[in-house]
């Protein structure tokens, strides 16, 4: 499991740094670092510290954050189509972080932005794990994130349509799709504090995790108390997908490839799936930024189109593996 | 008898008004072009209506687009007021009984198809994008409203501004920059107010020369002196979050421009724009 990490945190390093000398501006390597780490006169520096560095970050926090919340709530659920994007958090988020732009109450106050995600990713993964339940099967799972994704987007459509900004409309695609162009450091210093201690209360609950592994009775047997994980899970995923959503919009299909890819990696262990899911969704993003800065740079080409492309067939094969007799 | 005699000179006299009204009415058609000046002028699009607002005769046009209205957009909104608006609906144009209607080249086709079967003449206008376009963008609306002294006096007077704001001395780089990321090249309208009040325009560095998206990467690489961006609207959104970003306002930190009304079409107001610049 050590070199899995150790590859993992190599991979993700690469791709951070592959991130920062990607743009169209053409620095070369060695000018653009120095740029960025002495600095000095001229557009150079404005160029790595306010454009790329956050986007570079934002790619890293973003990515690892639904990496994790993705293999979180696939661990307490227990099953593999758990993930923030699909079962409609991602979309209360973006429904959130939509009234507070629009209602102007993230100009009067920076923080209610993403608070204001947080709310919604909160609702959404509250009203999930109400309605599917520990116990819930997939299909229950999958109806009720059906009906909250469906009605977030729906609200996110209406509000951005009412706006009397003629720009407001086409940016339906960006919440639903995502994207981390021309975010700026103070985006990423609105997201980091919340997403931090998001993470720190999602790793808190590794071991119930894997306790719940056994089965409830048996995790409730190791003093594992349903309800408080219950609750640390929901407050967790909102702490990570609400800031990340309202900085980067719905960025599809991490928490479902990620956590999947590495399972057996891991011995299928949710304690170590966590960390590991992290530096996967982090490498995940990363290399998805870098693809539509390459593939198209002058359009701002979605990240949830990239990722799609990417999830959609594992969705497919997941069906392909039920339809077969295997377990979901 | 006296009366009557006053009487009848009086039946006398009836013929030959008759025929100095004709006389007189021939005389003017002569001075004038074989065409007659349509009387009931509709207006559908925010450039043509300023341009018909200035060179109408007194009761010649009869209906101007909503969009001149909005003092955001156009630079005439206050003399837009005295005028009904339409919405460009075939039926409302319709029934204002229009003998001429002026569109856009933006306007819808479907409509303009529908107002020609009904068979009202209808002329397209082409944006204006440069100098010389809005310079024969004036003189046919002068001819479309048979009001050709009109456009002769407005064309002289926009020559003798823009001589006297036009600058020719290099007054540094600029960068046009709107929501979205989007800029404006030599091509265009905003291009071409940049070029007369004497600055080079950054999207020429990367081969621009329409509107286009320039990421904001190669905007903060031309280090430009002068920054101009897109007016904000109501409301928030996302695509005009990068006007506010960071790397923009170090950039051209007491430079900002915003691009306004007098922008938007290719009409003498322009001159303001080029002044503002100065």
């Amino acid at each position: 499991m050590r070199p899995l990490f150790a590859m993992l945190i190599l991979v993700t390093a690469m791709l951070f740094a592959a991130s920062l000398i990607t743009g169209p501006a053409g620095l070369s390597v060695v000018d653009g670092l120095r740029a960025l780490l002495l600095g000095g006169e001229g557009p150079m520096p404005i160029v790595m510290r306010e454009i790329r560095l956050p986007r570079a970050v934002l790619g890293l926090v973003v990515g690892g954050g639904l990496g994790l919340t993705g293999a979180a709530m696939q661990g307490y659920l227990r099953n593999p189509l758990a993930e923030p994007g699909l079962i409609g958090v991602s979309g209360m988020a973006a429904l959130g972080a939509v009234l507070a732009i629009q209602t102007g109450l993230s100009l009067s106050a920076a923080m209610a932005l993403p608070l204001s995600a947080l709310l919604g990713a909160g609702m959404g993964a509250g009203l999930l794990v109400a309605l599917a339940g520990p116990r819930g099967g997939s299909v229950t799972l999958i109806l009720a994130g059906i009906a909250i994704s469906a009605l977030a987007n729906a609200g996110t459509a209406l509000v951005l349509n009412l706006s009397p900004n003629p720009y407001a409309a086409n940016e339906i695609v960006f919440w639903l799709m995502g994207s981390l162009a021309d975010r700026s450091m103070l985006h990423v210093w609105l997201v980091l504090p919340p997403m931090v201690l998001g993470a720190m209360l999602i790793w808190t609950t590794a071991r119930d995790l894997d306790a719940l592994t056994l089965g409830e009775n048996a995790a409730a047997a190791m003093g594992v108390s349903p309800t408080t994980l219950r609750w640390r899970l929901v407050a967790g995923v909102a702490l990570i997908v609400g800031p990340a959503t309202a900085v980067g919009g719905v960025i599809g299909f991490v928490g479902l490839v990620v956590p999947h890819i590495l399972r057996p990696w891991v011995g299928a262990r949710p304690s170590a799936l966590l960390p590991a899911s992290a530096l996967g969704g982090a490498a995940l993003v990363l290399a998805a930024d870098i693809a539509v800065r390459l593939i198209l740079p002058e359009r701002d080409l979605k990240l949830g189109v990239l990722t799609a492309i990417v999830g959609a067939p594992l969705f497919l094969h997941l069906i392909w593996k039920t339809r077969s007799g295997g377990r979901m | 008898m006296a009366l009557r005699i006053v009487h009848s000179m009086r039946g006398f006299v009836r013929p030959s008004r008759i025929i100095a009204g004709w006389l007189a009415a021939m005389l003017i058609a002569a001075g004038a072009p074989v065409t007659a000046a349509p009387q009931r002028v509709v207006s559908m699009n925010l450039c043509t209506d300023q341009l018909a607002m200035l060179l109408a005769a007194e009761g010649q046009l009869i209906s101007v687009s909503h969009l001149a209205r909005d003092p955001r957009m156009s630079a005439m909104a206050e003399t837009a007021a005295n005028y009904p608006v339409n919405h460009g609906r075939a039926e409302e144009i319709y029934l204002l009984r229009p003998d001429l209607v002026i569109a856009g080249q933006f306007e819808s086709g479907p409509t303009l198809q529908m107002l020609r079967r009904l068979g009202i003449r209808v002329e397209v206008l082409p944006p204006a994008e440069s100098i010389k376009a809005i310079r024969s963008g004036i003189t046919r609306m002068g001819e479309l409203l048979v009001r050709e002294d009109a456009a002769a006096d407005l064309l002289a007077g926009f020559d003798r501004e823009l001589a006297r704001v036009r600058s020719d001395h290099y007054r540094g780089k600029a960068a046009l920059y709107y929501a979205n990321g989007i800029t404006s090249g030599r091509n265009t309208l905003a291009g071409t107010i940049l070029d007369a009040a004497g600055y080079e325009n950054i999207a020429g560095d990367y081969g621009v020369d329409s509107t286009t998206g320039l990421p904001l990467e190669l905007v903060v690489m031309a280090q430009p002196d002068r920054l101009i961006t897109g007016a904000k609207w109501p409301g928030q959104s996302r695509s005009e979050a990068i006007l506010d970003h960071p790397a923009l306002k170090k950039l051209a930190p007491d430079t900002a421009e915003v691009t306004d009304r007098d922008w938007v079409c290719g009409t003498p107001f322009i001159l303001r724009a080029i002044e503002a610049l100065q």
